[in-house]
């Protein structure tokens, strides 16, 4: 009888490769037109799963390969300016697959972690070119249906720089999709009256069709107010002020 | 039981539903433009999954015995995308072909400017080819979603009972009601309404200006839930009639205000032998293995 073959734990695309990953970041720091031939193989050569595997099993907080292309994403920015960076990286997102496009959502929270994004909004007479690819970028994430890529667009670049009514959505849509909201970087900081209505609204719509409330929409319907108003029947009222932070 | 399906994403569906669909009284469809899982990039894209539904969808569901019919929009949800927004320059050559019976799905997604100003053209839109509007309504905040969406309506002066505003639901039926719009309703196999609930909610508001389809594409939905909500109706007391208003007049009704639909049998199609051999659409055919 022969021994099976451990194919999972051999495959050079499931073993962890810290020198593919250095090398990478160094020819990206000295080439950045380079980063275009590594960024789709990231994950063959550093792994899949997630980053904290005990603590987030299931990858909100990010993926190794997630976290290795924002490294190379931060590459990128050191060897770039912030214009020709902005462009890669939106080149990069448009052909990527999901897993590249969360690296590229995972860059900006880094670059927007390590300074190089300016966390507060600047002057309008200097835009700075990274903000306005980025929400691009996150707005069009934001639009899948793809768990992972929903959540990986609400993170520290996203709680810094998307507009206030694309943020509530983001966040709704994160409930509906059964993410846990952990994923939502500075989710107290941001969340609203607004959005305690929207989630209240969405309980009650729950409630009315005979279905579950999800768990989470306690944390944004604002304290206590979950078991608030479990019977009331649903009435049809005015429209909320539309765009008012618009 | 004749089952008009007025909202039905058939693209995304087999050759073994249509067979189901007809086998449980489906005889008409509308197949309303939207999204695909995955978001388009450019125009053409567009245009060309238009002219799939004019085209080898029509043909696929007359190879069935069912006819079908279009509607034609830039949905809310890539609206948002500037790449996509151009196909509005070319929808005006789509309006007024045969098959297309409405304009939609439009509204909101996310409730954008974006979706604003691509609803307020298409509403134009379908007022200068004189059809009917089909409204999708959004997941997310819908209540104010649906409410937005009627005060846009009665603003574009386009008449309430030219438009239907779909995916309703218990929180906003009344609203729409009282617009003097028409209700639909998706009957999908977990979410947005079951036959049980569309049961109680016929008996609250009648079944005047009432659509029930099964909604059904590319994510878990059924394409048979219109006949099972006319089983869960009949069940429940209504009569036959109701159930013929509900699942074959009020679409006719709606609809047919485009002038646009057929509703005579497929011609030469007889059930028990299937597709006809030797037809095809642009060279090809439902049929696999040697032909005729």
């Amino acid at each position: 009888m022969t021994t099976p073959t451990p194919v999972t734990a051999t495959a050079p695309g499931t073993a962890p490769s810290d020198g593919w990953l250095s090398d990478a970041l160094h020819a990206v720091e000295s080439d950045p037109t380079s980063i275009g031939s590594v960024f789709g193989s990231v994950g063959r050569h550093v792994g899949r799963g997630p980053v904290d595997k005990a603590g987030d099993p299931r990858g909100i907080h990010g993926t190794v390969d997630d976290a290795a292309r924002a490294q190379l994403v931060q590459s990128l920015a050191r060897s770039a300016s912030p214009s020709e960076t902005a462009e890669r990286l939106t080149a990069l997102y448009r052909a990527g697959d999901t897993a590249e496009k969360r690296g590229v959502l995972r860059g900006l929270d880094a670059l927007t972690g390590d300074g190089t994004i300016n966390p507060a909004p600047l002057p309008a007479s200097v835009p700075n070119p990274l903000v306005a690819a980025g929400t691009a970028l996150v707005t069009d994430a934001l639009r899948t249906n793809d768990p992972s890529l929903v959540a990986a667009a609400t993170g520290p670049f996203t709680a810094a720089h998307l507009d206030q009514h694309a943020w509530r959505h983001a966040v709704l849509k994160l409930v509906f999709m059964g993410v846990p909201l952990d994923a939502v970087a500075g989710l107290d900081e941001r969340a609203d009256d607004e959005l305690a209505r929207m989630a209240a609204d969405f309980a009650a719509e729950r409630r009315a069709a005979g279905r579950t409330v999800p768990d989470d929409l306690a944390r944004i319907t604002g304290a206590g107010s979950t078991s608030a108003g479990t019977d009331r029947a649903p009435e049809p009222g005015p429209a909320a002020p539309e765009k008012k932070d618009a | 039981m004749r089952i008009f399906d007025p909202h039905i994403h058939m693209t995304s569906r087999t050759t073994d539903d249509y067979e189901a669909m007809y086998a449980s009284g489906v005889r008409c469809v509308v197949e309303p433009a939207f999204w695909l899982g995955q978001p388009r990039t450019s125009v053409a894209s567009f245009t060309d999954y238009f002219d799939a539904l004019l085209g080898w969808e029509r043909f696929r569901a007359s190879q069935f015995g069912i006819r079908h019919h279009a509607t034609i929009a830039l949905n809310p949800k890539e609206a948002n995308d500037p790449r996509c927004t151009g196909v509005l320059d070319e929808m005006p050559r789509y309006l007024g072909k045969d098959g297309v019976v409405a304009v939609g799905e439009v509204g909101y997604d996310s409730m954008t400017p974006a979706e604003d100003d691509a609803f307020a053209r298409q509403l134009q839109m379908a007022r200068e080819h004189a059809l009917p509007v089909l409204v999708h309504t959004p997941h997310r905040d819908k209540r104010v979603g649906t409410q937005r969406t009627l005060d846009v309506v009665a603003e574009s002066g386009v008449p309430a009972e030219h438009v239907v505003v779909d995916h309703l639901n218990e929180t906003t039926v009344a609203l729409v009601k009282d617009a003097g719009a028409w209700m639909g309703f998706s009957i999908y196999p977990d979410t947005k309404m079951d036959e049980a609930r569309m049961v109680a909610i016929l008996r609250d508001v009648g079944t005047e200006k009432v659509l029930v389809n099964s909604a059904a594409d590319w994510g878990r939905s059924d394409p048979l839930k219109t006949r099972s909500t006319g089983d869960a109706m009949l069940a429940a007391g209504f009569t036959a009639a109701d159930v013929d208003r509900v699942l074959w007049q009020n679409p006719v009704d709606f609809y047919g205000q485009s002038g646009n639909l057929l509703l005579e049998p497929v011609p030469g199609f007889v059930e028990e032998d299937g597709p006809a051999a030797g037809v095809t659409f642009e060279g090809s055919s439902v049929l696999r293995g040697v032909r005729a």
